[in-house]
């Protein structure tokens, strides 16, 4: 797909409606905020938001050896999915790198559902295509069909009570942490899984592209009341990082195991297929990855921590800024980098190049923000 | 957007009151709303010389950081010290309490060289 024209979700006339401010977000318009940043991170944190998550991208597989195949290309241990189950998982280069990470879903015996990145949907599906190719398996089918769905996603403390409504009188059984049910609604099918990018509860729901803003504006109708409020891209990516939750192309890259950017509890070099990279990481596991993602926070007031800034220790940089922000729910700045192991222990203390001023950070433990389970 | 009568704007979206030979600079309403959420501020130094066109302070929301240039030359006099506890003055009030610094202004001709509000409204329209 050209890559050359700005691609819309679904949902462009409705943002513009609300006043979005519409960004290109790797060839896509997206809107960045409708209010305020911080105003939409809070009601997310304190209510429920609702975001347009159409840029990302879809795949099917089905057949008999859907599991299979897809267990010989990701991270995560796909036998352990039960029905109507999903996991976080990650898709690797020979080098044990990042390509992406996804959230897969068993939609049925037979039937495995992706999300992956918007940024990454060509290379995602040029690399799964041809590495599925290699695998000698043939009893199964592949279908990008991005293009074909819609998403969004309801997050926050309400993002049930809102949900309950929306549903009015049918009665749905609303899928646990990482679960997806099928659900039909006004006549059309959606799929609601309880996954999202913010830390709190909440809500990702996929529907027909032209579904998307029956949807959206239902939602948000139910859900005022409530304090469901629409928020863009810049909410999401404060949310998401205060929960520690990695951005891939930042946080992620091809460079850097997900070992070193401590997800390992997302990947499996236990289970008996082989997968690219698999070496790499039984290798690292035994020996120990060189260096962590860390999780820092400014000991001072101060210009917000932001991506490239170098991190520094005795003097020598030893690493930069992958992510930074204001953290809006804590008020200091917050951000993650990558930095040799001897470095990366809470506690530690790494100066941080802001322009031409060194600035005092604290490694301290992940996540920033974690909300408080009932 | 909100542009007062009674300043002069730059191109890049600073404004400067003077009053004697003292100049007050802010960022303007449009600035502001373009750059949202305001989270900090980094002042010039009391005693650095001000130069038009010459990078003086920065101004940070949540999305990005963006330099802020001085509208004319001179000594800086005076930073607006309320920013460090509540940098989001310059969103709710740009024009007042949201000032970022004064200077001692060079040459007050110089400011026949800015925009009135009138120009500066038609660049942000």
């Amino acid at each position: 797909m050209s890559r050359d024209v700005i691609q819309d979700t679904p949902l462009r006339a409705e943002h513009e409606k609300l006043g979005a401010r519409l960004v290109d977000f790797h060839g896509w318009r997206m809107p960045v905020q409708y209010s305020s940043i911080i105003d939409e991170h809070h009601a997310v944190r304190k209510a429920a938001g609702l975001f347009d998550i159409s840029h990302m991208g879809e795949v099917v597989v089905r057949g008999p050896q859907a599991g299979e195949a897809l267990n010989r290309l990701l991270t995560n241990n796909l036998a352990k999915l039960g029905l109507g189950q999903g996991q976080y998982t990650l898709l690797l280069n020979e080098r044990g790198g990042v390509i992406d990470d996804m959230l897969a879903y068993r939609l049925g015996e037979e039937e495995y559902f992706l999300v992956i990145n918007a940024a990454k949907i060509d290379e995602d599906v040029a690399w799964m295509e041809q590495q599925l190719q290699l695998l000698g398996l043939s009893d199964f089918t592949f279908e990008h069909l991005s293009a074909e769905f819609g998403g969004l996603a309801l997050q926050g403390p309400r993002a049930q009570d809102v949900l309950e409504v929306f549903f009015e009188n049918h009665t749905v059984h609303l899928p646990e942490r990482n679960g997806i049910i099928r659900t039909p609604w006004q006549e059309q099918e959606l799929l609601v899984a309880r996954t999202g990018y913010t830390g709190e509860d909440g809500f990702e729901i996929f529907a027909a592209a032209d579904v998307m803003g029956r949807v959206w504006t239902a939602l948000l109708e139910h859900g005022a009341v409530l304090g469901l409020k629409p928020a863009g891209l810049g909410a999401r990516n404060t949310l998401r990082l205060e929960a520690c939750l990695p951005l891939n192309g930042q946080d992620l890259s091809p460079d850097h195991t997900p070992l070193e950017a401590g997800l390992g509890m997302f990947v499996s070099t236990k289970k008996e297929q082989e997968y690219p990279g698999k070496d790499v990481l039984t290798l690292q596991r035994e020996e120990g990855p060189p260096s962590r993602l860390i999780a820092f926070k400014m000991l001072d007031r101060g210009a917000p921590p932001r991506e490239h800034y170098p991190l520094l220790a005795e003097g020598e940089t030893i690493g930069e800024v992958t992510s930074g922000s204001l953290s809006p729910t804590l008020g200091f700045g917050i951000g993650m980098g990558y930095v040799p192991v001897d470095y990366a222990n809470p506690g530690r203390r790494l100066e941080m190049k802001v322009r031409q001023a060194l600035v005092e950070v604290e490694v301290v433990p992940k996540p920033f923000y974690k909300r408080e389970t009932p | 957007m909100n542009v007062p009568e009674d300043l002069k704007y730059a191109e890049t979206h600073e404004w400067i009151r003077l009053e004697g030979d003292t100049g007050t600079v802010g960022i303007t309403d449009h600035a502001q709303n373009e750059l949202s959420d305001v989270v900090f501020v980094e002042l010039p130094k009391t005693g650095a010389a001000a130069e038009p066109a010459k990078f003086i302070a920065v101004v940070e929301s949540v999305k990005a950081a963006s330099d802020i240039y001085s509208p004319v030359a001179g000594e800086v006099i005076e930073t607006n010290s309320a920013l460090e506890a509540d940098p989001s003055l310059v969103n709710s009030d740009p024009y007042g309490e949201g000032w970022i610094y004064k200077l001692k202004v060079s040459d007050p001709a110089q400011l026949d060289a800015l925009k009135s509000a009138a120009d500066y409204s038609s660049q942000i329209s």
